[in-house]
C-alpha cells in the first residue's frame, strides 16, 4: 500500500477515491459516501507530514466500510429501512484502530440488509453489481466492499463473514477476502448477525496488504469478551509440507471451470507439497447446522430492534402490539424475516432439542472433523462456491438454491477457522474465479504468507 | 386443615455491586433523574457486546455461602427472549442450565429447614410508568444484577412463608450482598402456592403470584390464596395454572396470564459471554469473607439476650455486629436499650450507620449498674450517643453535661435529708410514718429527690430516711 508516501497527497488520494467512487456510481457500492469528513481528515494528515508529525501505517489510505460497522460518520444503517436513519454515536473497535493509523473511511459499502444473504440483493437499497459483469451479482453479503476494491476505488475494505460474507463477493469480484479466526478481531460495534459465527475481515488485492490490516486490527478487546488473546503478531514461522482437498466438494455440481481452476492450482502445489485427499463426512451437515443456529441467533440479536428507542418506528401504531408488529414488519427485509421465523421456530420450546440442540452436537462434530484433517496436512483447499457470480434476479424467488451457494463457505464459520478468498482466474466470459485456503485455528499469519504460493 | 397447603419461592435479590452486570455504569440509582445510568450496552445499541462485571460474580459467590449452597465452578448464561420496552435487548440475560449456585439451605428461626434448588445470576429489567395515553421507560434499573433464589415446594403456612423471606433478607443483608431495601425493589418475592388434600401423592395445580416487596404482603396473598383455592376446590373446581398479580389495596389476588397464554422465552446459550470458570482458590477465599449470619446470632446470644429481642434486632445487622463486640455482663442491658429506647417509634430517626462505641455503652452500663444512673437517665445519656453534637464524648462527660450523675455519697445525701426533714411541710408525714404508715416514705424520698434536683439515687436516700426516722 502507498502510505504515507510524500509523492501522493492524502487529499489526492481521497479526492481521487471519491472521484472514482462516484464514477461507478451505476454498480451501487455505497449506501452514503462520507465526502466532507474525509477530506478534512486528509487535510489533517497532510499537515501533519508538512509539519514532520508522525502518522500512522495507514495514513491518508482511503477505504470503503461495509455499512454494519458503527461509526458516528453517517448513518449506520445495515442497509436496513429499521436503520436507515440510525446515527450511531459509537465508534466499532475495528474502525478505530484503523483510523488511528490514519485510514479514511471514504463510504459505507452495500450489504444484503442485516448481512442476510449471499448476493447484496437483499438489500434496502437495492442490489450492488458485479465488478466484472453487470449484470450478475455482487455476492454477498460483504458486496459493495468487494466490488469497491475489485473497481480499484479503494485499496482495501471491510467486511464482516457468518458464512461466507467475505469469501463468496471476493471470488466472485476476483479479489482476496479473507475472514480469521473467530475472535481475532473484536466484534464491538459492529451490527451483529449470528453472534457465534460473525467475524471481521477484510478485502484487499494482495495478500501483503490482508495481512497489515490484520496487524493493526486484531488483538483481545475488553469489550468483546469473545476476542482471543493476541496471537496474531507473535505466530512461529511454520513449515508446511501437506495440502488436503475435501473429496466430497469434487462432484459435477461443481461449475467445471472451478473445478479446472482446482486441478491447475493443485497440480502447480504438487510439485512442492503432497497433496491429502481428506474424508469429511460431516461436512455435508454443515449447511443444515449453519441455517439452525444461524436463524437462532438472528432472531435473537434482532429482538432488540422494536422501534422503541431507535430507528424506524411505524406512524399510526394504537398499541405497544402495533408497534412492535408494525415497525419490524416495515423495517425488515424478506429475507431478514425469513429467518427470523425460522430461528424462532427452532427454539421454540418442544423443538429446541430436536433442532438447536441437535445442530450444536452436529457443530462439535463438525469441529472435530476438521481438527482430525488439520492431523493430516497443513491447510485445505477448496472452491468458495460451487459456481461464479449468478445473474441478478436469478435466485431471489428460490432461497434455498440460494443458500446452497454457501455449502463450502460457511462449515469454517461453524468450525471458528480462518480462510482466504484467492483469485484463480476467469471464466470464458470473463467471471471472476476464486478458491479457498484454510487452515486451522490461528494459523492465520501463516495462512496468508503461505498464500502467496498461489498467485 | 382441610387442604394442604405447599408453597415455593423465588426470591429476587439486587446485589449491591457498584456498576451493573454487563456495563460501566452506576448501579446505584437512588435519588437519580430516569435514564441518567444507562450505557449503550443498556438501551441495547446495535453491535453492542455485554462485558461481565466481576464484583456481581463475587457477591453472587459470598450469597451462594450464605445459603449453605454448592458454588459451581463453570456456570454459563443464556437468554430468555420476550418483548417490553423495559427490556431492551428483547432478551434478559440469564442462566437456565447452569446456575452458579447449586443446592442449599436457609434455616428458619424455629429450626426448619428449606432446601435452595439453586440460585443464579441474571439482570434486571428497567421500569416502566403509565399514564393516561403514554408510557415511560426508565432504564436506569436495566442490567442491574440479581441472583434468583429457587426454593423447593418446602414451605406449608403463610407464616413459614413470611419467614422465610424475611430470613432471606435477613441472610442477604448480613452478607452485604444487598442494600435489601425492599421498598424500592431490593428484593422481590414470586409464591407458587398450590393445595391438596392432606396425603394427597401428587400436589395440586399452583398459582404464581408474582413481584411481592414485602413480608407482610407475602403472607396475605399465601392467605387470601388458600381460601380462594380452598373455595374453588370445595365446589369441585379446578385451580387453573397461571400467573396472579397482587394487590395490598384491595388484599387480593387476581389473574394475569394463564398456562396457554404463557410466552415460550425461546432459550439458547448467550453466545457472547464464554462460560465463567471459577478457580476453587477464587471461591475459597469468598469463603472467608463471610461474616456471621442471623443462625450464628441466635446460637451466640442464646441464654444471654431473650430471644424476642434478639429476633427484633436481626432485623437490623448493624446493631446484632455491634451486640457481638460487648462484654457478656453487659450484653442484656445493651440489648435492651437497642430494643426498647433505640427502635422506639419516637427514636426512629436516630438509627444510622454511626453507632455509640463499645466503650461508651460498656461505661454506661457499668455507670448504671453502679447506681450512677437511674434507668431514666441511662435512656437519656443512650440517646445522646445519636447527637451528633454529643456521641463522639464519652460517657461520664456527657452524663456530666446532662447533670444527671446520681448522688450516691451518703455523706452529701444525708445533708439533704436532714434539710428535709427540717422543713415544716415533712413533719405532719414524719409523724405518719412513726405511728407505723409505711407508704408514706414515698413522699419523704420524693422531697428528698426534687430537693436533689433528682441527682439522688432513691434507694440510698430510702435507707438514710429508714435509719434517721427510726
Amino acid at each position: 500500500m502507498q502510505i504515507a508516501d510524500k509523492t501522493h497527497s492524502a487529499v489526492n488520494m481521497i479526492k481521487t477515491a471519491l472521484e472514482r467512487a462516484k464514477k461507478y456510481a451505476r454498480y451501487h457500492i455505497f449506501t452514503s459516501l462520507n465526502e466532507e469528513a474525509a477530506l478534512k481528515k486528509a487535510e489533517e494528515i497532510d499537515r501533519k507530514i508538512k509539519n514532520g508529525e508522525s502518522v500512522g501505517h495507514l495514513a491518508g489510505v482511503p477505504y470503503a466500510c461495509k455499512d454494519n460497522f458503527l461509526s458516528p460518520e453517517g448513518n449506520t444503517t445495515a442497509s436496513s429501512k429499521i436503520l436507515e436513519s440510525f446515527a450511531s454515536p459509537i465508534t466499532s473497535t475495528a474502525v478505530k484502530k484503523l483510523e488511528q493509523e490514519g485510514a479514511i473511511m471514504i463510504g459505507r459499502t452495500n450489504m444484503d440488509s442485516f448481512a442476510h444473504g449471499s448476493s447484496t440483493e437483499n438489500s434496502y437499497f437495492g442490489p450492488t453489481h458485479n465488478a466484472k459483469d453487470f449484470d450478475r451479482v455482487a455476492g454477498g453479503s460483504s458486496g459493495g466492499s468487494a466490488v469497491a476494491v475489485s473497481l480499484d476505488i479503494v485499496p482495501f475494505a471491510t467486511g464482516t463473514d457468518t458464512g461466507g460474507s467475505i469469501r463468496q463477493p471476493a471470488s466472485f469480484n476476483g479479489i482476496y477476502g479473507f475472514k480469521p479466526t473467530y475472535g481475532t478481531i473484536s466484534r464491538y460495534g459492529v451490527v451483529a448477525m449470528a453472534s457465534s459465527t460473525d467475524c471481521v475481515g477484510f478485502f484487499a488485492k494482495t495478500p501483503d496488504d490482508i495481512n497489515l490490516l490484520m496487524e493493526i486490527s486484531n488483538g483481545q478487546d475488553s469489550y468483546d469478551l469473545t476476542t482471543l488473546p493476541d496471537y496474531y503478531n507473535n505466530t512461529e514461522e511454520k513449515t508446511t509440507k501437506k495440502i488436503g482437498v475435501i473429496k466430497d466438494f469434487d462432484n459435477d455440481k461443481v461449475a467445471p471451470e472451478i473445478r479446472t481452476a482446482m486441478k491447475t492450482k493443485l497440480s502447480q502445489l504438487s510439485k512442492k507439497y503432497e497433496i491429502v485427499e481428506l474424508d469429511m463426512p460431516t461436512l455435508k451437515y454443515a449447511l443444515a447446522v449453519y441455517y439452525i443456529v444461524v436463524p437462532a441467533e438472528i432472531s435473537s440479536n434482532l429482538s432488540r430492534h422494536d422501534g422503541i428507542r431507535y430507528g424506524f418506528r411505524a406512524d399510526d401504531c394504537h398499541s405497544l402490539d402495533d408497534v412492535y408488529r408494525q415497525s419490524r414488519s416495515l423495517g425488515f427485509m424478506p429475507e431478514n424475516k425469513r429467518r427470523i421465523m425460522i430461528g424462532n421456530f427452532v427454539l421454540s420450546s418442544g423443538f429446541y432439542d430436536a433442532y438447536y440442540l441437535k445442530a450444536e452436537k452436529v457443530r462439535t462434530l463438525i469441529i472435530q472433523e476438521y481438527e482430525k484433517a488439520f492431523k493430516q496436512c497443513d491447510y485445505i483447499l477448496t472452491p468458495v462456491s460451487p459456481n461464479p457470480a449468478f445473474r441478478l434476479g436469478e435466485k431471489t424467488d428460490d432461497p434455498v438454491s440460494m443458500y446452497l451457494e454457501d455449502i463450502m463457505s460457511v462449515p469454517l464459520n461453524l468450525a471458528g477457522l480462518p480462510g482466504l478468498a484467492i483469485p484463480a482466474g476467469e471464466t470464458k466470459d470473463g467471471l471472476s474465479l476464486g478458491l479457498q485456503l484454510i487452515g486451522p485455528r490461528r494459523s492465520d499469519k501463516n495462512l496468508l504468507e503461505f498464500s502467496k504460493e498461489l498467485e | 386443615m382441610k387442604y394442604e397447603i405447599t408453597i415455593g419461592i423465588e426470591c429476587h435479590v439486587q446485589l449491591k455491586t457498584k456498576t451493573k452486570l454487563f456495563s460501566e455504569v452506576d448501579n446505584d440509582a437512588r435519588g437519580k433523574s430516569p435514564n441518567s445510568c444507562v450505557s449503550p450496552v443498556d438501551y441495547a445499541l446495535p453491535g453492542m457486546l455485554p462485558r461481565l462485571n466481576k464484583e456481581a460474580i463475587h457477591l453472587a459467590v459470598l450469597a451462594g455461602f450464605a445459603l449453605n449452597s454448592e458454588i459451581n465452578l463453570e456456570s454459563r448464561f443464556d437468554r430468555k427472549h420476550y418483548y417490553y420496552p423495559d427490556l431492551p435487548k428483547g432478551y434478559q440475560i440469564t442462566q437456565l442450565y447452569h446456575p452458579i449456585i447449586g443446592a442449599g439451605y436457609v434455616a428458619l428461626p424455629d429450626g426448619e429447614k428449606v432446601r435452595i434448588e439453586h440460585a443464579h445470576l441474571e439482570e434486571d429489567a428497567g421500569k416502566l410508568s403509565h399514564f393516561g395515553s403514554y408510557s415511560l421507560v426508565d432504564l436506569n434499573r436495566a442490567g442491574t444484577p440479581l441472583i434468583e433464589i429457587v426454593s423447593m415446594p418446602d414451605i406449608h403456612s403463610a407464616k413459614a412463608a413470611h419467614d422465610y423471606c424475611k430470613e432471606l433478607w435477613r441472610i442477604m443483608t448480613f452478607a452485604g450482598v444487598t442494600y435489601g431495601d425492599l421498598y424500592n425493589g431490593n428484593m422481590r418475592f414470586d409464591i407458587n402456592i398450590s393445595l391438596a388434600k392432606p396425603g394427597a401423592k401428587q400436589l395440586g395445580t399452583r398459582a404464581e403470584i408474582k413481584n411481592l416487596n414485602s413480608f407482610r404482603s407475602v403472607e396475605r396473598a399465601v392467605e387470601y390464596e388458600y381460601s380462594r383455592q380452598s373455595k374453588l376446590l370445595d365446589h369441585g373446581e379446578k385451580v387453573v395454572q397461571e400467573t396472579r398479580g397482587w394487590s395490598d389495596v384491595s388484599g387480593k389476588t387476581t389473574s394475569q396470564r394463564s398456562k396457554e397464554e404463557a410466552q415460550d422465552y425461546r432459550y439458547m446459550p448467550e453466545p457472547d459471554i464464554p462460560p465463567i470458570r471459577l478457580t476453587k482458590e477464587y471461591v475459597d477465599n469468598i469463603k472467608q469473607e463471610l461474616v456471621l449470619l442471623p443462625e450464628n446470632y441466635r446460637k451466640k446470644f442464646s441464654g444471654k439476650i431473650p430471644s424476642d429481642i434478639v429476633e427484633i434486632l436481626l432485623d437490623y445487622p448493624q446493631l446484632v455486629q455491634k451486640l457481638s463486640g460487648i462484654s457478656e455482663k453487659y450484653l442484656k442491658t445493651v440489648a435492651n436499650l437497642f430494643a426498647s429506647v433505640l427502635l422506639a417509634e419516637e427514636n426512629s430517626s436516630l438509627l444510622n450507620d454511626e453507632l455509640p462505641s463499645e466503650k461508651q455503652l460498656e461505661d454506661l452500663c457499668e455507670m448504671k449498674e453502679k447506681g450512677e444512673l437511674s434507668s431514666t437517665n441511662t435512656k437519656e445519656v443512650f440517646l445522646k450517643f445519636f447527637d451528633p453534637e454529643m456521641h463522639y464524648k464519652d460517657t461520664r462527660a456527657i452524663a456530666k453535661e446532662l447533670n444527671v450523675i446520681q448522688e450516691n455519697d451518703s455523706g452529701e445525701l444525708e445533708k439533704i435529708v436532714d434539710e428535709v426533714l427540717g422543713k415544716p411541710e415533712t413533719q405532719q408525714a414524719q409523724a405518719d410514718y412513726r405511728a407505723g404508715s409505711e407508704k408514706v416514705i414515698g413522699f419523704l424520698v420524693g422531697q428528698v429527690m426534687k430537693a436533689s434536683r433528682g441527682k439522688a439515687n432513691p434507694s440510698a436516700v430510702q435507707e438514710i430516711l429508714k435509719e434517721k426516722l427510726k
